[in-house]
């Protein structure tokens, strides 16, 4: 596709001395795309051909040199990688562990989203699609894909909740201000899980000329692999930032998880150290009350968008709603390869309320002065709480900060006003 | 009553044959809205067990999916009222593979051939995820009817027919459910494709919405499944009456009358 733009970067310095480094490419699902057992292609006859395409696609890209060197180049002097990892002095004091935080917020376009949509772009090119569809919750990845797709001279429709419209309107701006159409999705609950499936539907009809840009660890097979390749770079890059900085790994590594990516991208990169995995899920109102999006905590085997997984479902098999404070969380599901990490014991769930969440973003805006996304709020809600007892004293922690929250600031301001 | 045998001795009888789909729950008189069609020269009913996400359904089917749920229809409770049809005609059930999983694929072939069903349709589970599924459909009797879409490959279309039982669903067009204004012009070459792929009955649906249109699809196939056409009357009040009158009207255009 000549025709396609080609972002000039090939020639450009690295913005910060330093390029990316792509570790190699990482353990792949089963032949049927399984992670113990989870995952799959539980889709409409009509997406197979292009699923299969998807994969041989990045099967080749993946290990060839052009298209890693190209991605790399983009993470680098696009997406302004790699991102520090920051101690947080005053944090730890008050809390009695030491915490580091992994900086996605410092990503071109603010959240760790912009480094699979920068991926899968590239794979869109290689395949000659003119047009990307994508689903959003918080509009983050919403955000990413009509960046990418401005970038690259794409088509661009994104599909979000009309619940999500209203509470993330300045991303839908945004999204509107790169070009991208927003389809506000009717159906359902009017969030993420009902974006996706209108997202689907769309992908039905017009799979042949158009790319269904995924963005999270979900779906069917290919994508919670090709994803997960697309983040490991924050795990990859935050290990070795560790390594250098404390000569060993952290005890403990947290990651908030929506659909997944930003978790499963920092865990992959410590999967084979010694550390302990958590993952935070929306604790919405309290798991008691049965309005939350803990997934993996009170999920049950079933099949959603694509891929058989944990999904928050009633007695008939009937998928429940979600809730959480954070549009990113708000999904009554988990990707698969989470569902495997928690059957085989590898990483455990945990989950923060809205409350929590909260607390978290204050907390860490008034000590470090960075104000966090409501989701990776979650991780640091979790954490003030849990240091001390689930999480030791003493103890050196990783958290992901998986995006700022500027997006936030006017749902959060108001929230605090009505109180 | 089984769904192969039965369709393929009509086809062979010289009908082109005619298959509704009905959502199960949709209003308190949904069986008998599957008496009506069976009436009005239904060859078999499709009925649909709604789910939460269905996402081979455009807007008309999700709303009759979601009006059965908010009624709190269950697959056990449409099972319980197809139990006492015996319309004389087979039954398939349509539904979405979560529902089939949650109960466990033997329980929930089990289940439809206590209650009377001969086949099952599910469109989100293609051919290299439904082994489980098959086996446990095979052994309880149940006909499991494959879809083919306008994009699968020939060596793919020989698989998919070679494993489909009942007869074969040719999806007419690349999308979801929902009516058109006019057949695609890919349902006649799904059609020929598959009819040269199997012996099977070769049934043309999705966006398949007026008698004239099921009438055009049926010198390719061997006949159609109208679903969304009949939900839209369904949802509008058509009651069973409706949905004779309507389905009547398909029957007269692949008779040729
Ligand atoms: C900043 C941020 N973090 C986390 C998430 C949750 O997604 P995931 O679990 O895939 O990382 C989102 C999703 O919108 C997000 O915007």
């Amino acid at each position: 596709m000549t025709d396609v733009a080609t972002p000039a970067t090939a020639a450009t310095p690295p913005a910060r001395g330093r390029p990316v480094a792509l570790g190699p490419p990482g353990p792949e699902p089963t032949a049927s795309g399984r992670f113990e057992g989870f995952g799959g292609q539980f889709v409409p006859e009509t997406l197979i051909p292009a699923l299969e395409e998807l994969e041989a696609e990045f099967r080749v890209a993946w290990t060839s040199d052009g298209f890693r060197t190209e991605f790399a180049d983009l993470l680098t002097n696009y997406a302004g990688r790699p991102t520090p990892v920051t101690e947080c002095a005053n944090l730890s004091d008050r809390l009695g562990v030491r915490v580091l935080l992994k900086r996605e917020d410092l990503t071109h376009t603010g959240s760790h989203k912009i480094n699979n949509v920068l991926g899968q772009a590239l794979l869109t090119r290689r395949m000659g699609k003119r047009r990307v569809i994508a689903e959003t919750g918080a509009g983050q990845h919403g955000v990413a894909t009509a960046t990418a797709c401005a970038l690259f001279g794409l088509d661009c429709t994104v599909f979000m909740g009309a619940v999500d419209v209203e509470r993330q309107a300045l991303n839908v701006w945004r999204m509107q201000l790169l070009g991208a159409e927003v389809v506000p999705v009717q159906s359902g609950s009017r969030t993420l899980k009902d974006a996706v499936n209108d997202a689907l539907r769309d992908w039905v009809a017009t799979v042949e000329s158009t790319h269904y840009c995924i963005g999270s660890v979900v779906g069917p097979h290919p994508y919670p692999w090709i994803v997960r390749e697309f983040q490991r770079v924050v795990g990859d890059e935050a290990r070795a930032q560790c390594l250098a900085h404390l000569g060993r790994d952290p005890d403990v590594v947290i990651a908030c998880v929506g659909g997944g990516s930003n978790a499963i991208g920092t865990f992959t990169g410590f999967v084979d150290s010694p550390a302990r995995l958590i993952g935070v899920e929306a604790g919405g109102l309290g798991i008691e009350s049965g309005r939350h999006g803990a997934s993996v905590a009170r999920g049950v085997p079933g099949v959603l968008h694509g891929a058989r997984s944990l999904f928050l479902q009633d007695e008939a098999g009937q998928i429940l709603e979600a809730h959480s404070i954070s549009a990113g969380l708000d999904y009554p599901g988990v990707g698969p390869e989470h569902a495997g990490l928690a059957a085989a014991g590898r990483a455990e769930y945990v989950s923060a309320t809205d409350e929590v969440a909260l607390e978290g973003f204050r907390l860490l805006s008034e000590t470090e002065g960075i104000v966090p996304a409501l989701e990776p709020a979650h991780a640091i809600g979790w954490l003030a709480r849990a240091a001390g007892n689930e999480v030791p004293a003493g103890a050196t922690v990783l958290v992901t900060m998986s995006g700022r929250g500027d997006k936030d600031a006017a749902q959060v301001a108001e929230i605090l006003r009505l109180r | 009553m089984n769904l192969g045998p039965h369709l393929t001795a009509r086809r062979d009888a010289g009908a082109s044959l005619l298959v509704p789909y009905v959502t199960g729950g949709l209003g308190d008189d949904w069986a008998d809205v599957v008496r009506a069609v069976v009436d009005a020269g239904a060859d078999a009913v499709e009925i649909g067990i709604p789910f939460s996400d269905p996402v081979m359904d455009g807007p008309t089917i999700q709303a009759a999916s979601v009006r059965a749920l908010e009624a709190g229809t269950t697959s056990t409770s449409i099972l319980a009222e197809v139990r006492t049809l015996d319309v004389g005609v087979p039954l398939a059930v349509m539904t979405y593979c979560n529902l089939v999983f949650h109960a466990g694929c033997t329980r929930f072939a089990e289940a439809l051939h206590a209650a009377g069903v001969d086949g099952a349709i599910l469109p989100d589970l293609p051919l290299g995820e439904i082994d489980e599924w098959a086996a446990a459909a095979d052994a309880a009797g149940v006909e499991t009817v494959m879809l083919a879409a306008p994009n699968t490959t020939d060596a793919r279309l020989d698989a998919i027919c070679a494993r489909s039982r009942g007869f074969l669903y040719g999806v007419s067009l690349m999308g979801i459910t929902g009516e058109r204004d006019s057949l695609a012009t890919s349902a006649a070459e799904i059609a020929r494709r598959a009819k040269a792929a199997t012996d099977l009955p070769v049934l043309l649906g999705v966006g398949i919405s007026t008698p004239e249109q099921a009438a055009d699809a049926s010198r390719a196939a061997d006949g159609v499944v109208v679903g969304s056409a009949l939900i839209a009357r369904l949802l509008d009040g058509a009651g069973p009456d409706g949905a004779h009158d309507l389905v009547a009207a398909f029957r007269r255009a692949l008779d040729g009358d």
